[in-house]
């Protein structure tokens, strides 16, 4: 192979750094210890961690994938796939995540490796050659690399060769060690979130804070104390989160970082000086917020941005956490114009949307943010999923929903589509993998989780929301396709115009 | 003729490559009642069901291994052998496919030893057709996989025609066509229709118009494929007149069914522009001793009409072009048949093939390289996946989405490409892409003598028209 020669002349030695005796995979105690996380409520049950996936019957992705998602949105640095080609070549650019601007994690990158890489044991000098190339071509801020399952399994040291790599070009190279066998799609989250917080939190201290004119910003006000805060777990989908960071900045909330929707590397390094840090809508990198508290003493609240009702929490709690009186006033002050601004713009849209049935099936903290937003617009929600949902999830949604509620584990589509029925529902709201599970069966639906095109964060996206709502609802299109073909359609409009038929209905 | 440049940087930047498995998963769903399992972690099967979804806009049926840690270290023969069983218990499907990954092939796995233990633990599902392949994604691409796997499903599934007295000719109008990935299901329903003019019945192996077109059922949800060749059509195909094969992919696979039944096979590269659409004619009207339809004599000459109208549009244009052999292979010869000249060929990996594609060179790699040569040769548009949009926006040119996956589009995958008239289609849409593409006017030249207006000396953008 040709660039086996090219390699040659180099004359690296990644080997030579690799400390003797260190087990180059994860080990189950690595792994057991990231799935004991005791800010998670899934911890007090039985069901501790996450349940063995059964072969022949398990959906859903791997720890690479977890942790592709959840550091991916850093937008500047250059994310590295280690591995043969059906990691990265069959997920790369997935679009959903949005960047104010800088757009490597766009250009997709991975070892590729081959046969003989994997045979002839040159996996590891192949990725470190990589870091190379894509430093040079691209220089970023910092290098990811993504360990997957056949790397892990011929036991490349990833570790020592981002050691050694960094050291070398003096660009930091982060190890993500998240081979896909290594467990779920959440444990690779926690990974992720693990490797930030050893390798990326606290190596650089936060720039001192502009200067801001204010004449510049007419909406921002001059002489308040200017707070620093981070989100975690607010990945920027579809750019809503630009919904949300006006208001902050009005509030006087400087976001350090948000974890990692439209992140930089710079801004994840200034993450330890929050004075609180917020858990956006998911656990999935509550070991983040866990271990900030640990290490740093940073305080932290789970909260979401979708609905009127949460968003205005979510503020609201901004300030109790920062126990600033200015602050709580100007937050109170904000709420109350920002509600009666979008409660007027809805109005139009509830008299469409009203008691509207729908079934709600996304997972964890969607269950209950979700319901709210939906009941906040007089929709009724006749069931929803609680298969990742904790106790205390369970509890909000009965709050929420009452005590007979129907909540729904079983998230097969068979099990979907007959709740669609028994229900009468309208609308199925889920994640983008059960659209077509609807869209065969011919319900209406809307997707609610990460690969969707549309932001529906903070007052403003709740327009987007309602938007969306009506036009799946509203569509002419579900008469079209539930109604028979004409040539069957006579039959059927023969009897139904039976003059006698006629009188009964009436 | 073409001199083949490998590969020879570390880092695979913007892939065109998708793995085996997703070859080998295509090929499946092609088969009615029919479900492939990946053999290797979770994820393997997640990102291409992914893949799949966002490509046919389809609920996919496919399922996974899972091994995980244990497994992976210790041996996943279980996970083999209770996975089939799992699934024949649950959906009792026609055929389930093993489709080995470069986890399980890198640890040992023997996936056709654990599908033989399979079939002597479980007698009472023998009427379960399972079929093992190896697939793993460090080695070849879609292209291999999915002929990988045709290849093993032949073998495995065709009788020999002694044993099951079959002979060709037998049935007076079969004709079986194998099928190769280029073919969308727009493309496998506008052959049967040209197959059916010749008053003959073709038989697709695989058939994935009948399964990934898009076609709403009485069913709400169906574990397994609704459509595709139905697997009792396997015994039937050594009594065929002719095998008609799409692909020098399918070669291997079409001389396994050759050798078992005795049927003739006529070869065809693929099915793009008028020559090689004259040669399925002339085959047709050879197996069924018909005459060519008016109706296929009409639309020929449609196609001659529009190359005379877009030939203003196509005639030395530079094209970049990245897919797997099979189809660059088709596209350079429609595009050379148009007088456009393909100056950057790039492709995933080596087969055969690529050493008779008539370009002077051609280069494994990925996206980046199709940008690379591409900007050398001041390439003016590019034909590629979806993958290649941002790629075209960056070289300032227009794109035409080819091959897979194609997912910022409604529809692609049935975009009907052969035949006389799908090969019009792609004319006229090569042609509309470079008219609508106006970005190549001489640039706007302002004197500074000029007795302009300040108001013009602002440094606004320019607009582009």
């Amino acid at each position: 192979m040709k660039y086996g020669t090219t390699l040659a002349m180099t004359k690296i030695k990644p080997r030579q750094t690799k400390q003797s005796g260190i087990s180059h995979m994860k080990s189950t105690k690595d792994i057991a210890e990231l799935l004991d996380e005791p800010a998670c409520e899934h911890n007090k049950k039985e069901k501790s961690g996450c349940a063995k996936p059964k072969p022949g019957a398990s959906a859903g992705g791997c720890a690479f994938d977890g942790a592709q998602i959840a550091l991916l949105p850093i937008a500047d640095v250059a994310h590295i796939v280690h591995g043969p080609i059906a990691c990265a070549g069959s997920s790369w650019d997935n679009r959903g995540t949005r960047s104010s601007g800088a757009d490597l994690y766009r250009i997709g990158m991975t070892t590729d490796l081959t046969e003989q890489d994997i045979i002839m044991g040159r996996a590891e000098k192949r990725l470190f050659h990589a870091i190379k190339q894509a430093i040079d071509t691209y220089s970023p801020p910092a290098v990811f690399i993504y360990n997957t399952c056949v790397p892990a399994l011929i036991g490349d040291d990833i570790n020592a060769i981002c050691k050694s790599a960094q050291e070398r070009w003096g660009v930091p190279v982060v190890p993500i060690d998240c081979a896909g066998f290594y467990g779920t799609k959440n444990l690779g989250n926690r990974i992720a979130g693990d490797a930030m917080v050893n390798h990326v939190i606290g190596t650089r201290d936060p720039d001192p804070l502009p200067l801001v004119e204010t004449q510049n910003f007419a909406s921002l006000p001059a002489n308040i104390k200017v707070h620093d805060v981070n989100l975690v777990g607010e990945y920027n989908i579809a750019g809503e989160f630009w919904h949300v960071l006006p208001l902050l900045d009005e509030l006087g909330l400087r976001v350090l970082c948000t974890l990692s929707g439209d992140a930089r590397f710079r801004e994840v390094q200034t993450m330890h000086k929050a004075e609180v840090n917020m858990m956006v809508c998911s656990k999935a990198m509550v070991n983040v917020a866990r271990k900030l508290q640990q290490k740093y003493g940073t305080p932290w609240f789970e909260g979401s941005f979708y609905g009127i009702t949460d968003t205005s929490q979510a503020l609201t709690d901004f300030a109790k956490a920062l126990n600033d009186d200015d602050l709580t006033e100007r937050t109170e002050a904000l709420i109350l114009r920002e509600e009666a601004r979008v409660r007027k713009e809805l109005e139009p849209w509830k008299v469409r949307l009203k008691g509207k049935r729908v079934l709600l099936f996304t997972g964890g903290v969607k269950s209950w943010s979700v319901i709210s937003a939906l009941q906040d617009l007089g929709m009724v929600v006749v069931a929803t999923g609680t298969k990742k949902s904790t106790e205390e999830d369970k509890a909000r949604i009965r709050e929420l929903m009452g005590e007979d509620t129907v909540m729904i584990d079983d998230g097969s589509p068979r099990a979907l589509l007959k709740i669609v029925h028994d229900y009468k529902a309208d609308i199925l709201i889920a994640g983008g993998r059960n659209m077509y599970t609807a869209l065969k069966a011919k319900v209406p639906f809307l997707d609610i989780n990460q690969e969707r095109e549309f932001g529906y964060e903070g007052y403003q996206g709740m327009l987007e929301l309602v938007r969306q709502l009506a036009l799946t609802i509203e569509s002419p299109v579900w008469e079209a396709v539930r109604a028979p073909a004409p040539w069957r359609f006579a039959e059927t409009q023969s009897m139904a115009s039976l003059p006698s038929s006629g009188v009964a209905n009436g | 003729m073409a001199d083949i440049l490998k590969r020879n940087k570390a880092l695979s930047v913007n892939p065109l490559k998708a793995s085996q498995p997703i070859g080998g998963s295509l090929a499946t769903l092609g088969f009615n009642r029919s479900i492939p399992m990946l053999h290797g972690s979770q994820g393997c099967t997640a990102f291409a069901k992914v893949f799949f979804v966002r490509h046919f806009r389809e609920p996919i049926p496919l399922q996974s291994t899972a091994m995980d840690q244990g497994s992976s270290v210790m041996g996943a023969d279980e996970n083999v052998r209770e996975g089939i069983r799992t699934i024949a218990e649950k959906s009792r499907p026609a055929l389930i496919t093993i489709l080995t990954t470069g986890l399980a092939e890198t640890q040992g796995a023997d996936v056709h030893r654990n599908v033989r233990e399979f079939r002597e633990a479980h007698p009472e599902f023998a009427d379960i057709a399972v079929v093992g392949v190896n697939t793993p994604d460090f080695t070849g691409s879609v292209e291999t996989g999915y002929a990988a796997t045709l290849t093993e499903i032949i073998s495995a599934l065709v009788p020999n025609a002694k044993d099951a007295g079959t002979y060709p000719g037998k049935r007076k109008r079969q004709v079986n066509v194998l099928a190769n990935y280029t073919l969308t299901p727009g493309d496998i329903e506008a052959l049967r229709d040209i197959f059916e003019q010749f008053q003959l019945r073709p038989v697709f192996i695989p058939d994935i118009s009948d399964s990934l077109d898009g076609c709403l059922t009485d069913e709400d949800f169906s574990p397994v494929t609704i459509g595709g060749t139905p697997l009792s059509e396997m015994a039937t195909l050594g009594d065929a007149l002719a095998t008609v094969v799409i692909g020098p992919s399918l070669i291997k696979a079409a001389e396994v069914l050759e050798e078992r039944t005795g049927v003739p096979t006529y070869k065809l590269d693929h099915l793009y522009g008028l020559k090689a659409n004259d040669a399925l004619i002339s085959a047709l009207a050879k197996i069924s001793g018909h005459d060519v339809p008016e109706r296929i004599e009409r639309q020929r000459s449609q196609l001659q009409d529009a190359m005379l109208d877009t030939h203003f549009m196509l005639g030395q244009l530079r094209i970049a072009i990245a897919a797997d052999a099979d189809l660059l292979n088709a596209f350079v010869d429609l595009v050379q048949e148009m007088g456009a000249e393909v100056v950057a060929a790039v492709t995933s990996c080596n087969v055969p093939l690529l050493a008779r594609i008539p370009v002077a060179t051609i280069k494994i790699g990925d996206l980046e390289d199709m940008e690379l040569i591409g900007k050398a040769n001041k390439v003016q548009l590019v034909i590629g996946n979806s993958h290649a949009v941002d790629t075209a926006q960056r070289l300032g040119t227009p794109i035409l989405r080819a091959g897979f996956p194609l997912y910022d589009i409604i529809g692609g995958y049935q975009k009907t490409w052969i035949g006389y008239r799908g090969t019009r289609q792609t004319l006229f849409d090569l042609a509309n892409l470079v008219i609508n593409h106006s970005h190549e006017e001489i640039p706007v030249y302002r004197s500074v003598y000029a007795q302009k207006p300040a108001s013009e000396l602002t440094d606004y953008p320019l607009s582009c028209h």
